[in-house]
């Protein structure tokens, strides 16, 4: 269960290389210069942008993050309302997609019949590899119609009275954006933890079964065995929906406020970039699309630190259960 | 032995690239005009084998590419602002001129099923719509101005562009002159602080929301309007007459306002006076550099810039751009003369 870290296993690090082989000692050296390569990328595109940035930092400093004005013409920038559609319009789609997508997933490993399983899982593939222009159109001209119609008629009639269903029915929206995010992050989550879930040893179900467990407690078992590999599909899925463009662009709105209703229109980093950069023409405007960009740089980099966090607490669990 | 074999054909194979390299021009800029420019590098590449490379970045990014000097033409939909002329001119040492080419118009679309063709809409309202003081179509000031036809009990549903553009600039252009509130609180520019409405990214954007959203105005380009036949607005101009937004009346907003045009060309033609002007019009620019660092480069811009502008606007109305009146192509052909080569005069064909 404990993973080896194949680096040290494989090439022995230092004078022991250098020593054993030179051919050893080169792929050694060519490949870490490989990998620090993308080290230094990293590196140098979060110092181009704050160096780019710069006019916008010294003009609202801390301020640019909980400010939300955004207003070209007088050259008032403010991030909040961007930051705000960002997140929420990512996290309440993997609250939508988790369940779907692991259901999915559990289906196609431990239930499905073969002749089954295949068919979907490539389905399901195939839809991981749409372009998001194409879910964008989709969600432009059958999901919002749909949302403006049906769905968010019947949920002001509901639910009208909480602030999270208010307003007037759009369709064009924050929840037209969750829910093409949704549909777009699915196919990662399900594919990743069906893959995961197919390499947990059939020793453990075969064992676990063999006790007189029924399929859902084998199935838990399996579970936990690939918890760590389900919780990177998650943050996978995360990192897609903080960073999709085009699809949200076309169904969320396209307008920097931040309301508690899932119906109002909104706005996200990645799409406010995508709209404006190519005609932004003052200094400090392009250098306020230039820090959103660094904040959407930052807060990918943290959602990736606490996933990194959670899977290393993970296993560490797991270990300690075993 | 090898050596002056592989010489001779390096140079043979340097020959033609060199030949062709100074015949390309390079331009970038704004997407508006770029389906008639097509036309045009495309048909006058075929009568004087000058090459054109341009590209459609929207007309921001081609005014920082001629400022940076990386292109050797520029085109924009709003002219360049007296900061930019001035970086310009310290950067690369030489005026920027602003040639006008064509124009286009922006039309308010609106999507009424029970009412139909022919709405009328004053610039009070129209501002009054998008400042979202206005806010059923009932309202006593819309049908004040539409006698006789019943409007329907709706709430009106703003639509305007996400993306910057000149479409923007141009209907905010003309919001800023002809309402104090929206100058005040608004203002223009390619991208603004919209007081009310929702973003559809680009014309297609807009246009669907609007076709799908019953109630619902937006502003979209006069030939994406046409080419999708959606419903347009008539605007009531400075002559208090109501207009149509046509290839015509956008000529005829452009030729009214000649007389009153400055040198460079740097003007506004929204709200513009005369019966048959539609108001809501503006022209797109090529932005060329008064004296250029190449000859053959000045003359081939030179000789491309009097075709454009006389042969070349033939190709206009098919396309659905309105073409430039007689007197401001006249004015601008004698902008194009005064083009030089380190100070040489150029295009003496």
């Amino acid at each position: 269960m404990r993973q080896e870290s194949p680096s040290s296993a494989l090439f022995p690090v230092g004078a022991r290389v250098r020593q054993r082989n030179l051919g050893d000692a080169v792929f050694y050296r060519v490949t870490q210069f490989f990998a620090f390569m993308i080290l230094a990328l990293v590196a140098v595109t979060a110092y181009e942008m704050y160096r780019t940035s710069s006019a916008s930092i010294d003009a609202f400093g801390f301020e640019f993050i909980v400010r939300s004005v955004w207003d070209p013409v007088r050259d008032e920038y403010g991030a909040l309302p961007f930051i705000f559609g960002t997140v929420v319009s990512s996290v309440l789609s993997l609250v939508l997609a988790l369940p779907l997508g692991l259901g999915v997933a559990i289906f196609l490993s431990e239930l499905a019949p073969a002749w089954l399983a295949r068919p979907i899982s490539f389905v399901v593939e195939l839809l991981a590899a749409i372009p998001s222009i194409v879910y964008g159109l989709w969600g432009f001209f059958i999901l919002v119609p749909w949302l403006r119609t049906s769905v968010e008629p019947l949920l002001i009639r509901q639910f009208g009275s909480f602030p999270f269903f208010s307003g007037a029915p759009y369709g064009i929206g924050m929840l037209a954006a969750v829910f093409i995010l949704a549909i777009m992050i699915l196919p990662i989550i399900s594919s990743i933890s069906r893959d995961v879930l197919t390499a947990v040893p059939i020793s453990q179900r075969e064992a676990a079964l063999a006790l007189g467990s029924t399929s859902w407690e084998a199935t838990r078992i399996a579970i936990s065995y690939s918890r760590s590999g389900i919780l990177g599909a998650t943050i996978l899925a995360l990192g897609r929906a903080l960073g999709e463009t085009m699809a949200v662009t076309m169904v969320i709105g396209n307008r920097p406020t931040i309301s508690a209703s899932l119906l109002e229109p909104g706005y996200t980093m990645a799409s406010v970039l995508a709209n404006e950069f190519t005609e932004a023409t003052s200094e400090l405007y392009i250098s306020a699309l230039i820090e959103i960009a660094l904040i959407l740089f930052v807060i990918t980099l943290v959602v990736n630190a606490i996933a990194r966090l959670l899977v290393w607490s993970v296993t560490r669990g797991s270990e300690v259960q075993q | 032995m090898k050596a002056p074999l592989f010489k001779a054909l390096l140079i043979v194979g340097l020959l033609p690239a060199i030949a062709a390299a100074q015949l390309k021009l390079n331009g970038a800029g704004a997407t508006f005009p770029y389906v008639i420019y097509s036309k045009w590098f495309d048909v006058y590449n075929k009568k004087s084998g000058v090459q054109f490379n341009y590209q459609s970045i929207g007309s921001g990014g081609g005014i920082k590419q001629v400022i940076e000097g990386t292109v050797d033409f520029g085109a924009t939909d709003g002219p360049m602002n007296d900061t930019q002329l001035a970086e310009a001119k310290q950067k690369r040492g030489t005026d920027i001129l602003h040639v006008p080419t064509v124009m286009g118009a922006v039309v308010a679309t609106y999507n009424l099923p029970e009412f139909g063709q022919g709405l009328l809409l004053t610039p009070d309202v129209l501002a009054g719509i998008f400042l979202g003081d206005v806010t059923m179509w009932d309202d006593a000031k819309i049908s004040a101005i539409n006698p006789g036809k019943k409007l329907p009990d709706r709430p009106i549903v703003v639509v305007h562009r996400s993306d910057g553009s000149g479409t923007t600039y141009i209907f905010v252009d003309y919001l800023t002159k002809v309402s104090e509130t929206w100058e005040k609180k608004v203002g223009k520019g390619t991208s603004v602080s919209w007081p009310v409405g929702l973003g559809g990214k680009g014309n297609e954007g807009v246009a669907g929301l609007v076709k799908q959203t019953d109630g619902a105005i937006g502003y979209v380009e006069l030939a994406y309007a046409v080419q999708n036949k959606l419903p347009y607005a008539s605007i009531r101009n400075t002559a208090g007459k109501f207009v149509q937004p046509s290839l015509a009346s956008v000529s005829a907003a452009a030729k009214n306002e000649a007389g009153s045009m400055p040198a460079d060309f740097r003007v506004s033609i929204t709200n513009a006076s005369g019966d048959d002007s539609y108001p809501i019009s503006g022209f797109t620019w090529l932005l060329v550099y008064a004296d250029m660092k190449s000859e053959p480069k000045a003359n081939a811009i030179v000789d491309f810039l009097k075709w454009a502008l006389t042969d070349g606007e033939l190709y206009a109305p098919e396309l659905l751009y309105a073409p430039l009146p007689e007197n401001v192509s006249q004015k601008a052909l004698a902008t194009i003369k005064s083009i030089t080569a380190n100070g040489k005069a150029v295009g003496k064909k």
